[in-house]
């Protein structure tokens, strides 16, 4: 088997893409103080699509949950992302989206650091496979909408 | 059980080989394709997306190359040698590739691609709706009450331009559906087109099915009520032959980069008489006899329909494409690609979870086959049998329709050519079996 194979589709990827944390999306009521943000993104090459919404009270981040369809790295990336986001501020979980991306759009010349990226640098792989940076980017995409939707 | 057509075979031209193909010969082949002794990802290269696009054999770039180093210039205008010389090769391309199935000449219109011939007929309609084209183009006119018929199983090239008609012109899309193997309701085909339907749009061979449709009872309950037919055919001329006379179709559209050809080349096939009556789409040089200020005569097909600057060099190559196919023999091809859809729906049917549409083995289909892994997405299918070098379409394939009916949103599909043999498909099957493992989707 192909190395960069198993670089990609790393065991941590493959048990989240079946765990699936934060899915189903929960129609959840968090009380008055939390404020709902929700987004839907599609990715019209291969059908992946995520609806994902996102509970901000006091300006942290309460709750993420999703509903999605879609291959093991976009379907890994959303439940990782919802172990890594719970509990940060809004102020936090931005630059962490941008590292994330940085990550993935350089073909492999930033290294992941796992001090801050957690579980979510085993994506650092998916940087060699230009076509499939956008599958794992899907959730967290929809992640940044629902913030700012739920500022809106 | 519908009707199969009993595919008609061309006059077999004196270079024609004889006898089945076989693996010695496909090998033969394969010295024509420089891609294909290539390596991906360290391994040899099994190209099984020849559905998508296919590759160039050497005849076809050196074509393209020699129009440009030798007789590059403008054509249809110029008295320069140059000019000439451009013109012929122009439309010596256009007479062969007429003749690779069954039409005129004059009855081969240049396009970008099938899609592009699809739209042609489609805003000729479009424009006939609106008088352009005067009494002559009647014909071609819709509106509300009218109908537009397509199927479910259509590629989004032969849907959507249909969709836009509908919306300009006021009439209504129907389709005729499909059941769970992918075969088309010919019983309902009989209540979806009727007197008010004006044009009836269908593939000759499904991308994802590969199911072959009965052409001849759709033209039969078009004609009927006075319909005219438009075949999709982007995937039956490259890998079958086709004759248009004996299909009996009004107009037949296929892309030049899935037989063989370059990109930026197709063809529109349209019956002389219909063409020779019917609007122009695009519009400008090239095309008109009297130009005033305020109006223009225009020429007769094809010219009518290739406004502005063609795409000469593509023409001329595709022209080599439909002589090198010619020459291999399409009957020929067709049993080959018969032979290797049958070990692939076969193999693929041995190997546990895996679900693969259309019809059922032992049943007719063109040579390729799409199919669903369970618990393993099409995307993650797809990147794995990269890794060892097989090179395989993910996706709907432009089929988003027809997946939804199928309650899929993406499968795999791997769809051979004449130059694919029996030893990649078995090793594609070897590398499909061990997929789900790999994944963990067997526990």
């Amino acid at each position: 088997m192909s190395s960069d194979l198993e670089q990609l589709y790393q065991q941590i990827i493959l048990d989240h893409a079946r765990a699936r944390h934060g899915s189903p999306l929960r129609d959840d009521d968090g009380g008055g103080e939390v404020r709902y943000g929700e987004s839907h993104q599609l990715n019209p090459v291969c059908g992946d699509e995520i609806t994902l919404r996102a509970g901000v009270a006091g300006g942290t981040v309460t709750s993420v949950s999703w509903d999605g369809a879609g291959c093991a790295i976009s379907m890994a990336s959303a439940s990782v992302l919802t172990d890594l986001m719970q509990g940060l501020s809004r102020d936090e979980v931005m630059p962490l989206v941008d590292t994330f991306r940085d990550v993935l759009r350089s073909r492999g010349r930033v290294q992941a650091d796992e001090e801050v990226l957690g579980d979510a640098a085993a994506f650092a792989g998916v940087s060699r496979f230009p076509a499939r940076v956008k599958c794992a980017m899907l959730a967290w995409v929809a992640l940044e909408e629902s913030l700012l939707a739920s500022n809106a | 059980m519908p009707v199969i057509e009993t595919p008609v075979t061309l006059r077999a031209p004196a270079t024609q080989r004889a006898g089945g193909m076989t693996d010695t010969e496909v090998y033969s082949i394969r010295n024509d394709f420089p891609i294909l002794g290539t390596e991906v990802n360290g391994r040899p290269l099994v190209y099984l997306d020849s559905g998508a696009t296919s590759q160039n054999p050497v005849s076809v770039m050196e074509a393209e190359q020699e129009f440009y180093e030798q007789r590059n210039a403008a054509v249809h205008r110029g008295a320069h040698t140059l000019a000439v010389d451009a013109t012929d090769a122009y439309e010596d391309a256009r007479a062969t590739v007429a003749g690779f199935i069954g039409a005129r000449a004059d009855e081969i219109v240049w396009t970008s691609n099938a899609t592009e011939g699809i739209n042609l007929v489609a805003y000729a309609m479009s424009n006939a709706s609106l008088g352009r084209g005067g009494e002559a183009a009647r014909r071609f006119a819709l509106g509300p009450g009218d109908s537009i018929v397509v199927t479910e199983m259509e590629h989004h090239a032969n849907l959507i331009p249909w969709q836009e008609l509908a919306a300009r012109t006021g009439a209504e899309l129907r389709f005729v559906p499909i059941d769970d193997d992918g075969v088309l309701r010919l019983e309902t085909a009989r209540e979806v087109i009727d007197p008010r339907t004006r044009i009836v749009a269908f593939s000759h061979a499904s991308n994802v099915l590969g199911t072959i449709n009965p052409v001849s009872e759709l033209v039969r309950l078009a004609r009927a009520v006075g319909a005219l037919t438009l075949l999709d055919a982007c995937q039956s001329v490259p890998h079958l032959p086709v004759d248009v006379k004996a299909l009996d179709v009004d107009f037949l559209v296929f892309s030049g980069h899935k037989m063989l050809g370059p990109t930026g080349i197709g063809a529109l096939y349209g019956r002389a008489e219909l063409l020779n009556s019917m609007p122009p789409f695009l519009t400008g040089g090239s095309m008109i006899t009297t130009v005033t200020m305020e109006r223009a005569e225009y020429l007769q097909a094809p010219n009518r329909f290739e406004a502005g600057t063609q795409r000469i060099s593509q023409a001329v190559a595709l022209g080599a494409a439909a002589r090198y196919l010619g020459e291999t023999g399409m009957q020929r091809v067709e049993d080959w690609e018969l032979r290797l859809g049958e070990r692939l729906v076969a193999g693929l049917g041995e190997i546990e979870g895996i679900r693969v549409l259309g019809p059922a083995a032992g049943l007719p289909r063109i040579g390729l086959a799409a199919f669903d892994v369970d618990g393993v997405h099409a995307h993650d299918v797809g990147q794995f049998l990269d890794a060892r070098g097989i090179a395989v379409r993910v996706g709907h394939h432009c089929a988003q329709p027809l997946h939804r009916r199928l309650g899929l949103t993406a499968t795999t599909r791997a769809s051979t050519y004449l130059y694919n043999t029996t030893d990649e498909v078995d090793a594609f099957l070897d590398a499909v079996s061990g997929i789900r493992t790999f994944f963990g989707a067997t526990r």
